[in-house]
């Protein structure tokens, strides 16, 4: 075990190279160039490749092309460029190719602000790119998940042949905790059947495409998709609880905004009021299941977010009608917190505020 | 019997989707028996365009990797990157390479990327119908230039070989045209010398191919020959303008 103090940008591209990633492709954009300035030092220390590209546009063609010879390739960017990125995603997720991918968001829409924000989880969960696809997409909420997260992410990403996104908001990509890399190294790269590569003994040929100029056939690849975003509904969900089972009002928030939910919680407990966290740690798939099984026992159900409610959607998905749900949102850089937070929880609890409702 | 002339064994016996007197299937064949030629079929990996050339693969057997509109040169870039020894090369039409994917091909060739660039000239967007491109002469109509190609809206038509001569990490620029039989002899020993620039690890290659599209220009296959060679060449002189021996040496025809 190596225990580090270390960024969170920097933790993504240090857990990057653990995980076998050789091949970086990236453009400078705000809150995550750190990641491409720890990248253009470490990459050549381990034999790997590290071009800074000309565009995002470039970037994501890049590593399509590296991951299409089945190589571990990775590309983090921020909010803007990740929107500049959404035709390359689309163009993987059809030709069905692994790679990693970081969106350190900022406030929006537009080039909005650079400080931290969470505007762009609809982007990520409900497809930002053309076509029917999803991204299993992991929202961790420190430095050491972020790590943790990187290191199995590429083997998610092959196992299901699909593109693999981290979204995090910039401030758990600025922040320094202290980190540990596990000493095991990670699963080690195999050769895909699938990689195009040097043709060895005559091997049939490969094609990589995302195209089905056939409507049968082109039908056929989107249920193959389908069943296949399907599994990963059923097998890679996850989230955390804390003291949901009595909680009488259940918050749910991701990213950094949760640690700021988790101390609200904790106080509240403390005040004899009980309140419950929900943090799903991957925001597709979303964790409904997680909030349904408190819907019984829950009287109201509080979204904290950093944008102006859109995780707040899929809450109200999984809830129903059957409860009421509450959103509070900062935006544009500013981090809710904890005594505003508390202070709404008060509001909410004495009955003075309005439940959001998006389903007009 | 003697067999003196074949099929390459990469160039596939599909039949084609291309329109009668279209100028792709003498460019693939012409790929085809360079990359035998050198003897590097099983190292080859094609980057076929957006446009009537991504089909490409159906045609050409080797691995090949298609992405979206233009960005062959950065999907090129990637696999390159990540195996070195593998041959590549991306084909690409005008409107592709000098539209949409104007900034990919640009900075590829700035990088002196060691790949290899096939780029099928035109003059118009051949799929979607024969609409207006970069490269669409002065006052040639076309169905987005009704009235004829003008500069105050559209600009000129742009010279890519030319261009691109002048980036240090080219080694080899060229433009070529596949209207007659002689013609054709100098094209393929064009592409031969950019896949050389590849081979040797000296850069990135290029070779502007001129060629003739019979269906969007409304002509008979044999009259678009002759416009191309009276119209086109006049605006794309044939030449190298950069090879690795030396500067640029413009011969025009």
């Amino acid at each position: 075990m190596t225990r580090i103090l270390i960024k969170g940008n920097e933790a993504f591209a240090e857990a990057a190279i653990r995980a076998g990633c050789r091949h970086y492709f990236g453009y400078p954009i705000t809150p995550q160039s750190e990641v491409m300035e720890y990248l253009a030092r470490r990459m050549p220390e381990v034999g790997g490749v590290f071009i800074q590209a000309e565009s995002e546009v470039a970037a994501i063609n890049m590593v399509y092309g590296a991951a299409a010879t089945g190589a571990r390739s990775m590309t983090t960017t921020s909010s803007p460029g990740f929107s500049l990125m959404q035709e390359g995603i689309s163009y993987m997720a059809g030709a069905e190719l692994p790679a990693v991918l970081v969106n350190v968001m900022r406030g929006g829409p537009g080039v909005g602000s650079i400080q931290p924000a969470q505007s762009d989880y609809l982007q990520a969960t409900k497809g930002g790119g053309n076509g029917d696809y999803r991204l299993l997409t992991y929202a961790p909420a420190t430095v050491q998940e972020m790590a943790d997260i990187t290191m199995k992410a590429w083997d998610k990403a092959e196992k299901y042949r699909n593109p693999v996104l981290i979204l995090v908001d910039g401030f758990i990509g600025q922040m320094m905790e202290a980190v540990e890399f596990k000493d095991e190294p990670a699963t080690e790269p195999v050769e895909h059947t699938w990689a195009v590569g040097i043709r060895k003994e005559k091997r049939p040929l490969r094609r990589i495409t995302s195209s089905h100029m056939d409507p049968a056939d082109c039908e056929r690849h989107n249920r193959h998709l389908k069943a296949k975003f399907d599994r990963i509904r059923k097998d890679e969900v996850a989230w955390e609880e804390l003291y949901t089972e009595d909680a009488e009002v259940v918050l749910a928030a991701f990213g950094v905004v949760a640690r700021v939910c988790r101390a609200v919680v904790e106080r509240a407990r403390k005040e004899g009021i009980k309140a419950g966290l929900i943090r799903p740690i991957t925001v597709w798939p979303f964790p409904y299941r997680a909030f349904r099984q408190r819907v019984r026992t829950a009287k109201a159900f509080f979204v904290v977010e950093m944008n102006e409610g859109q995780m707040v959607e899929d809450v109200q998905m999984a809830v129903g009608y059957d409860a009421p749900v509450y959103f509070y949102g900062r935006n544009g850089g500013i981090v809710p917190q904890p005594n505003e937070v508390a202070s709404e929880l008060q509001k909410i609890l004495a009955g003075g505020v309005t439940p959001r409702e998006d389903r007009i | 019997m003697k067999i003196v002339f074949e099929r390459p064994n990469t160039l596939t016996d599909a039949v084609t989707h291309y329109c009668p007197g279209c100028g792709h299937g003498v460019i693939h064949r012409l790929v085809a028996e360079t990359i035998e030629r050198l003897g590097v079929e099983d190292r080859v990996i094609a980057v076929p365009s957006i446009g009537c050339s991504g089909a490409l693969g159906r045609y050409l057997a080797y691995d090949s990797v298609a992405g979206a509109h233009g960005r062959g040169p950065a999907i090129a870039t990637g696999i390159k990157r990540a195996l070195p020894d593998a041959v590549v090369f991306s084909y690409q039409g005008d409107g592709d390479l000098a539209s949409i994917g104007a900034a990919e091909i640009l900075h590829a060739a700035n990088r002196g990327e060691q790949i290899t660039v096939i780029y099928v000239n035109n003059a118009v967007y051949g799929m979607t119908g024969g609409q207006m491109a970069p490269t669409t002469l002065l006052g040639q109509v076309t169905s987005t230039s009704p009235f004829g190609r003008e500069i105050s809206t559209t600009g000129w038509p742009m010279r890519v070989a030319e261009l691109l001569a002048t980036l240090p990490g080219v080694k080899y620029s060229a433009r070529v045209c596949v209207f007659d039989a002689a013609n054709v002899i100098k094209a393929g020993a064009a592409i031969r010398k950019a896949f050389e620039v590849q081979l040797k690890g000296l850069g990135f290659g290029i070779v502007e191919v001129l060629s003739q599209c019979p269906t969007n220009w409304r002509m008979a296959p044999r009259v678009s020959v002759k416009w191309a060679e009276e119209h086109m060449v006049r605006e794309y002189p044939l030449g190298e303008f950069k090879t690795p021996e030396g500067d640029s040496q413009c011969n025009t025809r």
